[in-house]
């Protein structure tokens, strides 16, 4: 056995902090009450809550594009809108339970992920961004042509997918409410299983090996390949498995509100501007930054959204101001100042004694 | 036969257009690696600023178009050098975002500005009058026009960047900023330089778009796209090349559109997709990136 100073300081490796020990903790209080809410909250907080919730898992998701992996795609509606899409098919044409569909739709938009992969990763940076775009304009004109789901001017999900399948059944009986409230309830708890989900499958993700290897590849890609990271498979991962997200919550969405036409599944404002602007208000490449983020984008838009034009001009100069002065957006900026990280992703080395104890 | 013929023709003269889309872009990218997602609402704010010039002085189209082209410029060089010269560098997430939001800004002040009405440019009947060739084959006079304009266009380009001092500054400051400026140039000054020649190439594309076609305040992207496009098939770095990227889109739009109206973005898009499946690199590249 080899010879141990017994006074030399020992070293310990730790991502956990007092503050992520808090956090934890208060996270899984504040998931207790939201899960509860629907039981005694009125419909419109529900409705709201739906809104940021499904408005945070699309944030998280293009953050781990944009933010931990440096794929900034200006098309993430393309597997928004065909989550969407999928779910009404399966739905009406396959006769598939709408919370069953949920999870297809999701998987299928992966599998169109990854040839579509092959595709815009021949492109780099800002030309890859447009290049999504493109891709998703083409999802676009192919569902407009699909005429059996409504071509060009979209279709209706009927009242037996929505209100009578088996859990909204279900919960309407075990509550005593009418199937359309209880549709609520459930398209709410759809939600914030969908969120919960977003931030642990990506906090889980960056702190795996997986995570250092991303970390490696954006501080320097041609290093983190002499390492034996393989920058090319982990950035396809990553855009598959956003794709994932985007496609699930573009079915719940769209399930939610039971009404689909190509120009609003595949809107570029709704679907990335938006998403785009919550990430970098609340500070890209943080698991923070987009939940504060879309706490700010609600604020405004229940605001300013009767504006209309004036409001998005107004979203596209503070998105522009917060850029320029700062970068980090708002949770960043405070993070950085006081070191105070609720989802603590970097690895810390702390002295300890003999026993491993700080 | 002559059908096929009369197709990929008027496909051919709808690629003057796009490559006029495409130059500005081109010639961003090429100065200052900077995509410009901005682009297509700068085209539509051209068009407007001409229309403005044209009805409310009372000008005509022409005498707009003509005093439209220095206040593009102008309105360039102040962009660049109040805003954009800002987020230039390596950092890409930046730049993309500020003209995102520029863009969002644009569209919007257009709608508050101009309403959503669609709009067009008109003069004394130039954009309905063709040449007949034979065979009942004919080819409009704008169309030609608009395709001479962008081979124009290019032509000017390529004498600027090989011929005089100002393009040789802009090939260095692309080549090696750091030792351009050792050289005693000003890469801010040039990048400004750059947006406002870019912003009058997007004024004349705005002229013949104009007068060829409707536009309204939400048109930009998809003229971006188109110019986008042009630009990725033509391979990067090259302005004959982006004439035959903007060339390639227009005729397999039109090959879609004679086969059903509805497949004209789908089959130019189609193309795209291939020549990137196939030849990533565009089919004419000069530049390394």
């Amino acid at each position: 056995m080899a010879m141990t100073n017994p006074a030399a300081p020992r070293f310990a490796v730790r991502t956990r902090t007092r503050a992520s020990t808090i956090a934890a903790i208060g996270s899984a209080a504040l998931i207790l009450v939201l899960a509860a809410l629907p039981l005694f909250a009125g419909r419109s907080v529900t409705q709201n809550l739906f809104f940021i919730l499904t408005m945070l898992s699309l944030a998280q998701f293009w953050n781990l594009l944009a933010g931990y992996s440096g794929l900034i795609s200006v098309g993430q509606q393309a597997f928004v809108g065909l989550g969407a899409y999928l779910l009404f098919a399966w739905t009406i044409l396959g006769g598939v339970d709408p919370v069953l569909a949920i999870v297809l739709s999701g998987l299928v938009a992966a599998l169109i992920a990854l040839p579509t992969s092959f595709l815009v990763f021949r492109l780099k940076g800002a030309y890859f961004a447009v290049g999504t775009w493109v891709v998703a304009e083409v999802f676009r004109l192919v569902l407009a042509q699909v005429k059996i789901l409504g071509g060009g001017t979209g279709t209706a999900l009927p009242k037996e997918v929505t209100n009578d399948s088996a859990l909204v059944a279900w919960i309407a009986q075990a509550t005593g409410v009418r199937a359309a409230v209880a549709r609520g309830m459930v398209d709410y708890w759809l939600a914030l299983i969908l969120a919960i989900g977003a931030i642990a499958l990506v906090y889980g993700l960056l702190r795996s090996r997986r995570g250092l290897a991303l970390a490696a590849i954006r501080d320097n890609e041609a290093a983190s390949g002499s390492v034996g990271v393989d920058a090319v498979a982990m950035k396809r991962l990553v855009y598959v498995v956003s794709a994932l997200g985007a496609g699930m919550t573009g079915a719940l969405i769209y399930l939610d509100k039971a009404r689909i036409s190509p120009d609003a599944a595949f809107s570029l404002i709704d679907w990335t501007a938006f998403v785009f602007f919550i990430v970098i208000i609340g500070g890209i490449a943080t698991i923070e930054g987009p939940i504060v983020g879309v706490l700010v984008f609600w604020l405004i838009q229940d605001e300013l959204s009767s504006f209309g034009s004036v409001y998005l001009m107004l979203l596209g100069a503070l998105a522009i101001v917060i850029m320029l002065f700062f970068p980090k957006g708002l949770w960043g900026t405070l993070a950085d100042r006081f070191d105070f990280h609720l989802f603590p992703i970097r690895r810390r080395l702390e002295f300890t004694d003999r026993d491993g104890e700080l | 036969m002559t059908e096929i013929f009369d197709t990929i023709l008027q496909g051919v003269l709808l690629g003057g257009l796009y490559a006029l889309f495409a130059a500005g872009l081109a010639l961003i990218f090429g100065v200052m690696r900077l995509v410009n997602l901005a682009h297509g609402d700068l085209i539509v704010l051209a068009a407007y600023l001409i229309l403005l010039l044209a009805n409310a002085l009372h000008l005509g189209v022409i005498l707009g178009f003509l005093l439209a082209l220095p206040l593009m410029f102008a309105a360039g060089y102040l962009l660049q050098a109040g805003l954009l010269n800002r987020v230039v560098g390596d950092d890409i997430l930046a730049p993309l975002l500020t003209t995102f939001g520029l863009s969002i800004i644009l569209q919007n002040a257009m709608l508050t500005g101009f309403s959503a009405d669609s709009r067009r440019l008109t003069t004394d009947g130039i954009e309905t009058a063709s040449l007949p060739l034979f065979n009942g084959v004919a080819i409009g006079i704008m169309p030609l026009l608009t395709f001479l304009a962008a081979v124009g266009v290019i032509i000017a380009l390529n004498q600027l960047f090989y011929r005089t001092a100002l393009g040789r500054a802009f090939r260095a400051v692309s080549d090696d900023p750091v030792t351009a400026r050792l050289m005693g140039i000003d890469d801010r000054q040039l990048f400004a330089i750059a947006m406002g020649i870019a912003l009058a190439v997007c004024t004349v594309a705005a002229l013949f778009f104009g007068l060829r076609a409707n536009f309204d305040p939400t048109i930009g992207p998809g003229r971006l796209i188109f110019a986008f496009e042009a630009v990725i098939i033509g391979g990067l770095g090259s302005l004959w090349g982006t004439l035959a990227g903007g060339i390639i889109l227009g005729v397999a739009q039109t090959i879609g559109a004679s086969i059903n109206p509805e497949w004209q973005l789908l089959a130019g898009h189609l193309a795209f997709l291939v020549v990137l499946a196939t030849a990533p690199r565009g089919l004419f590249p000069r530049a390394v990136d």
